[in-house]
């Protein structure tokens, strides 16, 4: 993988006086088997590379990228990125990353089993995947989707302000939406599995929850418009705090886009909710060594005990808002670096949702949501959202629900948080999940 | 791009395991963009990808492989091991005689967004946010952005197909953010079409801006969205999306053959009201899912999906129309060289009827008029979908009365369409819009008259 710090070493050295360069060079492998009705239905195999370039100069930023490492491109695209920069108002911020002194942890994501893995050992995972859903209820009348994705990367860093950063890391994981039917009745469930290597992959587990999600739904009514206490499946409470780590992005509170600016030292949550992001715990399938400045990613406390602590920051934001980076610049080669949280978690209480269902008496259990996208603003904190899921009367799980939405307010979420499951997951993406009770939740239904 | 006769070897490359269809995708996009945030040009950026995607099928198996090495060598590479990854059996040489399809959108870009100073894309950047920030003092915060491509592509298939097109698109965007006692606000124009600069010809960016900042404006004296089922009338123009999530993904073949559709086996059928009839249409020039040819080389067509309330057909690919034994629909779209194609919308739209707009508010005595849609969802197995309003208000007595809060609509898409109980003359397209499905993003474009559905649920939370 030396060879891309290599190139990412020669764009650095044809910096020019006064100039900060920083170029961000990737390389993966990607392999995705789609299987239906126990045959390959495609199998997509790929090498994908990039190059981003970035220069600053003047105070001034430019970008360009390119999705290849051929030499003349690379050339065009410094150009590019020079010549762009002579257009951005100048910026007493704007410059790269430097280095801060946190030693890189070796987080041990790159595995090499998963890089000698057979194609047949992938596609068997497949086929089990699909065998094990249809097998599991009678009623499993299809199978949307079932498959295997898995991903080799690379990632170099070189910057003039002295940065030189390698990386490299695997993931893999399997995914199902099972189809359930009675009579004219429908309904479908998820189900999943990540790891960084084929054996970290629990197929029965992933077939089990998709066949129970979908087959636990059939017969599901619209439920009446009232408000209730939700339990949130550990799913649904991984997506709500991925949204939450919108609202505490430095770039978001610089920017005036944050309904949290104002509130550093303040408590904005249940003293229940603490929140933390940290991409160096190595379960996490988003964890990284480094963040897309090259910096040391690091464990952050967002919200302890309800107090709100601190925002995340990439070097341009900490500059501007007079802190140091948190190691939070989130980024593609193709774009400059944002700021993001990386691998939010909440920590975790000690009750399994069993019992978080049975304190709750009467409410809802949210299996799933839809449409977060385009019902939840992250700057107003309006929170609305399709969802689905069971009945819960005299602390049991009861009647399935579907077609409503549950509404409220994301700062009013927070406060209502009434209880934190200990069945904390780790899910396909940058945020983990536990089972989380929110209060004076509308439901919206017939 | 690539010369023919490097094609012919690829494919024949491709089918040496014994494919029964092999194809190369060949692809050269040039990108560019600016963002003006915060009172600043933040940056402009430049992007180029090209590549080569190439799928070999064998029976019910597709296997894929891409490259960004153009060479021949990189080429053979990738047919190499598309072929391996489809596994065929028999093998053998095989000669495609490759026939050159045209591909005609009618219309000519007038000037390339590449032959326009970036001085000039930045003199928009800097008035638009001039403009929304003049409009009103509660407005604090505005973001621009500008956006153009130039994609280049290039379809060779064992069939003999050989097309090429060249697409052009232009983009433009502004999004404000108003502060005020009840917190902040936000509102988004965007304006994008299969066009080159001439965009800002069609358009006054000005108007667009103070729209913009209005919307963010109107917001902050809004009150809480009701919560519960209404009667909701959608604005023309402003929900082509509802169609999109209630019954367009619905009616794509892919999801149709697997069953996940609540539409299967239904075409004949009458599955909506009368006088609706909905259309998917990748030759309606300018707009923004404006095809000439679709990514696997076959023409864009214009596609009556619903009629006058019954289903008359649904969207269709390469791969599923040829199981079928019938001609692709032009529907077959992928989001880059580094996809597989799948079936996909282009613009779609609901035709007009004959009521007056108005007569349509007036005649409601409690509900939500939508005048503009955010993005949506629809499960097609189930065919509950929501969609987000970004700019609604409230109906009494058939009277638009306050503005609302944002929040989903949740409903049944065979329920929906059956409820549609109003259609405006009004007709007009929406927004740009970008379609999601399994991960892969492709411009779409919607459409819709004024219209009114007897019943809908809004996700409020006000009694």
């Amino acid at each position: 993988m030396s060879d891309l710090l290599d190139i990412a070493d020669r764009i650095v050295a044809l910096a020019a006086d006064g100039e900060q360069v920083e170029a961000v060079v990737v390389r993966g492998l990607d392999t995705e088997i789609k299987v239906y009705e126990a045959e390959v239905e495609s199998l997509s195999s790929a090498q994908s590379q990039g190059v981003g370039v970035r220069v600053v100069v003047g105070g001034r930023q430019g970008f360009a990228y390119a999705g290849t490492l051929d030499a003349e491109v690379i050339g065009e695209t410094l150009a590019e990125a020079r010549d762009n920069a002579r257009f951005a108002t100048i910026d007493e911020w704007a410059g790269l990353a430097e280095a801060d002194g946190v030693a890189v942890a070796d987080l041990r994501l790159y595995r090499n089993a998963l890089a000698d893995s057979s194609t047949d050992a992938k596609v068997a995972l497949a086929v089990e995947l699909e065998r094990a859903v249809r097998a599991a209820d009678q009623r499993i009348s299809g199978i949307e989707s079932a498959e295997y994705v898995d991903s080799l990367s690379e990632a170099a860093i070189a910057t003039t302000t002295g940065i030189r950063s390698v990386g490299r890391e695997t993931s893999c994981y399997v995914a199902t939406y099972a189809m359930a039917s009675e009579g004219s009745d429908t309904q479908t469930g998820f189900g999943f599995s990540v790891g960084r290597e084929l054996a970290e992959l629990d197929v029965a587990r992933a077939a089990a929850d998709a066949a129970d999600r979908a087959t636990r739904l059939l017969g599901a009514q619209k439920p009446p418009s009232e408000r209730v206490t939700v339990v949130l499946d550990p799913w649904v409470t991984a997506q709500f705090l991925g949204l939450l780590g919108y609202t505490l992005s430095g770039e978001a509170v610089l920017k005036g886009r944050s309904l949290f600016a104002d509130r550093l030292g303040e408590q904005v949550a249940s003293p229940l909710v603490t929140l933390v992001d940290d991409p160096t715990d190595p379960r996490a399938f988003t964890a990284t060594d480094t963040d897309g400045e090259g910096l040391a990613a690091r464990r952050n406390v967002l919200i302890s005990n309800g107090h709100l602590d601190r925002f995340v920051h990439n070097a341009y934001t900490a500059r501007r808002a007079g802190t140091a980076s948190t190691g939070n610049a989130v980024r593609g080669y193709s774009s400059t670096p944002g700021v993001g949280c990386m691998a939010v978690s909440m920590r975790p209480g000690t009750a399994t949702q069993a019992e978080l269902v049975a304190s709750v008496g009467d409410g809802v259990l949210v299996q799933d949501v839809s449409g977060l996208h385009s019902g939840v603003n992250l700057v107003s904190g309006d929170f609305s959202t399709g969802a689905e899921g069971l009945r819960i009367r005299g602390g049991e799980l009861a009647e399935p629900l579907r077609e409503f939405t549950i509404a409220s307010t994301l700062q009013r979420m927070l406060h209502d948080v009434t209880a934190v499951g200990g069945d904390l997951q780790w899910l396909p993406m940058n945020a983990s999940g536990v089972s989380l009770v929110i209060a004076d939740v509308t439901v919206s239904g017939a | 791009m690539i010369d023919e006769v490097v094609i012919d070897r690829v494919l024949a490359t491709a089918l040496r395991t014994g494919g029964d269809f092999a194809e190369v995708f060949a692809e050269d996009k040039r990108s560019s963009s600016a963002l003006f945030d915060d009172e600043k040009v933040e940056e402009l950026t430049s992007g180029r990808d090209r590549g080569a995607g190439i799928r070999v099928v064998v029976g019910d198996t597709t296997g894929f492989a891409h490259t960004a090495d153009l060479t021949e060598a990189g080429l053979i590479a990738a047919a190499d091991a598309a072929a391996a990854a489809a596994r065929g059996g028999g093998g053998g040489t095989q000669v495609v005689a490759l026939t050159r399809r045209t591909a005609d959108r009618g219309y000519a870009i007038e000037t390339y967004p590449e032959d326009v100073a970036k001085a000039r894309k930045v003199e928009l950047l800097t008035r638009a946010d001039e403009v929304a920030r003049a409009t009103d003092g509660a407005i604090t915060q505005v973001s621009v952005s500008y956006g153009d491509s130039r994609r280049r592509i290039l379809v060779a298939n064992s069939d003999g197909v050989l097309a090429a097109d060249d697409t052009v698109r232009t983009f433009f965007a502004v999004s404000c953010v108003a502060t005020g006692d009840t917190g902040m606000q936000t509102g988004r124009e965007s304006i994008g079409h299969t066009v080159g600069f001439e965009l800002f010809d069609m358009y006054d960016i000005e108007e667009l801006a103070s729209r913009a900042a209005d919307r963010a404006l109107v917001k902050l004296q809004a009150r809480p969205a009701p919560s519960g089922q209404m009667p909701v009338v959608i604005a023309s123009g402003g929900g082509g999306v509802l169609f999109h999530e209630a019954c367009g993904h619905g009616l794509e073949a892919d999801l149709v053959a697997k069953g996940a559709s609540v539409f299967k086996g239904r075409v004949g059928e009458r599955v909506a009201s009368p006088g609706v009839t909905v259309v998917d249409d990748g030759t309606m020039q300018r707009e923004w899912g404006n095809l000439a040819i679709d990514d696997e080389g076959n023409p864009a067509q214009r596609n009556v999906l619903i009629e006058d309330g019954y289903l008359s057909d649904y969207m269709w690919d390469l791969l599923r129309a040829r199981k079928e034994g019938r001609a692709s629909s032009g529907n077959g779209r992928r989001q880059s060289y580094q996809h597989l194609p799948m079936v996909r919308m282009t613009n779609t739209y609901l035709l007009a009827g004959h009521d007056d707009p108005d007569a349509i508010v007036a005649s409601t005595d409690k509900g939500v008029l939508v005048k503009h849609l955010g993005g949506g969802q629809v499960n097609t197995a189930t065919g509950d979908f929501v969609f987000g309003m970004t700019e609604a208000y409230l109906i009494e007595g058939g009277k638009i009365t306050e503005p609302l809060r944002e929040g989903n609509l949740i409903g049944n898409g065979p329920e929906v369409l059956q409820r549609i109980d109003a259609l405006g003359n009004d007709f007009a397209m929406g927004p740009p819009g970008t379609c999601g499905k399994d991960g892969q993003g492709v411009p779409v474009g919607d459409g819709v008259p004024t219209l009114r559905v007897s019943s809908l649920t809004i996700g409020g939370t006000a009694a």
